[in-house]
């Protein structure tokens, strides 16, 4: 008995304190360490952030760049894809347009409808937009996040939202000094305040870690009000991050909860990072 | 002399390859992830670093090992110091294994390797979830543990091969 747990030890010991010919620390040495690295991540000291700042800066520049042949590849692919398809997205772009020609006409006019009343309120929101391009989008099974090449330098900040055309992805969670990190709207810990419309109510959209949401905190009568067979998830503007009014993605009356999202995080190559400001005499 | 500097160079590759791939693997997040296939994900990183730190450990260095935790961490976007963790737990357990095992043997390698990873990523979600209150889906790990140890055998043979390889070349 005392033997089994002498070689234990013994084991134990050179498994853990030994160091091999090329090692130069004992692992023991290396686990101390990273437990020493977690904890002062957990602590926002100024030269730590300013250590984690230029490390995040080197190692997503050169991701970026190992991983660009891949990417290559990646794209090379999706282009052969399209092109077999682009018959079938000629007919159904034709028919889109159509219908977009016929909306175009009643949105302009909602447009200056919009205009005129608020200014009878003296309010009009202002914003800003800046291109920004995707630098990192690996699909993490546990994280959704991208990383883009606009920072501090840019005037980037923290809790701004990010839009592919028009449609909300994200909101920016991390800002170093020549690059961002975004936090994709499917993320489980991505929660944004939404307008459901034509319905007017307020809910929250939650990621899943799928390509879909959920939606959450509505009203007890939220499925009862559901007339039309489609919902528009729209911002609301009510955390004051983001602009009221960038849509979000869409929700089928035959499951009400699940909130689809409009753009393809898988295909982001290009987004605009948005900053607002409502002005007004209130 | 054309040769031989054929010679040198291939033992130049054969020499870092376990090096190479596992900082690519961690810059590229090489997990198959971009084939789309729901719920589909191993992680390659610890597949690498348990066989290697277990059969060879001579060419992959610890300190590899913790920077390319720190690199992982950065890129997928989670607290500093987790990935350097778990990567230095495998080796640890890799190194007790070593220190105890007489004659290797595949399957109580396999069974030691399904009983590291789940180890290590109860570690890891514990870490993220109650220490870092950071959301995750279980399910998916949960998932990601059972492929990583479903894929070891293949890329069991297949580092084998290339380790035999180096064996072969180092010692003559």
């Amino acid at each position: 008995m005392a033997t089994s747990r002498d070689d234990f030890v013994i084991a134990f010991r050179s498994a853990f304190l030994k160091k091999k010919d090329k090692q130069k620390f004992s692992l023991l040495t290396l686990l101390f360490l990273s437990i020493f690295v977690i904890v002062l991540s957990n602590y926002n000291f100024k030269i730590i952030k300013f250590i984690k700042i230029g490390i995040n800066e080197v190692i997503y520049r050169a991701s970026f760049l190992i991983s660009s042949p891949e990417n290559k590849i990646q794209n090379i692919n999706s282009q052969i894809k399209d092109h077999i398809k682009i018959y079938d997205n000629y007919k159904n772009l034709e028919s889109e347009l159509e219908i977009l020609k016929q909306k175009r006409l009643s949105n302009d006019f909602l447009k200056m409808e919009n205009d005129k009343l608020r200014k009878l309120i003296n309010e009009s929101i202002k914003s800003e937009e800046i291109l920004a391009k995707v630098l990192i989008d690996k699909e993490s099974p546990f994280l959704k996040s991208i990383i883009l090449n606009k920072g501090t330098k840019d005037k980037i900040k923290i809790g701004m939202a990010v839009v592919d055309k028009v449609y909300l992805v994200g909101k920016v969670i991390e800002v170093n000094y020549t690059n961002s990190r975004v936090l994709l709207l499917s993320d489980l810990n991505s929660k944004i305040p939404v307008i459901l419309e034509p319905i007017g109510m307020q809910a929250i959209v939650s990621g899943t870690g799928e390509d879909n949401g959920k939606i959450q905190y509505t009203k007890e009568e939220y499925g009862n009000e559901i007339k039309t067979q489609k919902i528009i998830a729209y911002t609301s503007g009510l955390g004051g991050l983001f602009k009221p009014g960038l849509p979000v993605g869409k929700i089928f009356k035959s499951n009400i909860n699940k909130i689809n999202f409009f753009s393809d995080f898988r295909q982001l190559e290009y987004v605009k990072i948005i900053s607002y400001s409502i002005e007004g005499n209130n | 002399m054309s040769s031989l500097n054929k010679d040198s160079f291939s033992n130049i590759l054969y020499s870092y390859f376990p090096l190479g791939m596992l900082f690519l693997s961690v810059f590229n997040d090489f997990d198959f992830n971009y084939l789309k296939i729901e719920y589909f994900s191993f992680n390659f990183a610890h597949i690498l670093i348990f066989f290697w730190t277990l059969k060879n450990p001579n060419h992959l260095g610890y300190i590899s090992i913790f920077t390319a935790g720190i690199i992982n961490d950065v890129i997928i976007g989670i607290p500093i110091g987790i990935s350097s963790f778990c990567y230095l737990l495998i080796c640890s357990v890799t190194a007790y294994i070593r220190n105890i095992t007489l004659s290797p043997n595949f399957i109580n390698d396999w069974l030691s390797f399904l009983f590291t990873i789940l180890l290590i990523n109860s570690i890891q979600v514990t870490i993220l979830d109650l220490v870092f209150l950071i959301e995750i889906n279980y399910l998916k790990y949960l998932i990601n543990t059972g492929f990583t140890f479903l894929f070891y055998p293949i890329f069991f043979f297949i580092f084998n091969y290339i380790n035999k390889k180096i064996i072969v070349r180092f010692n003559d």
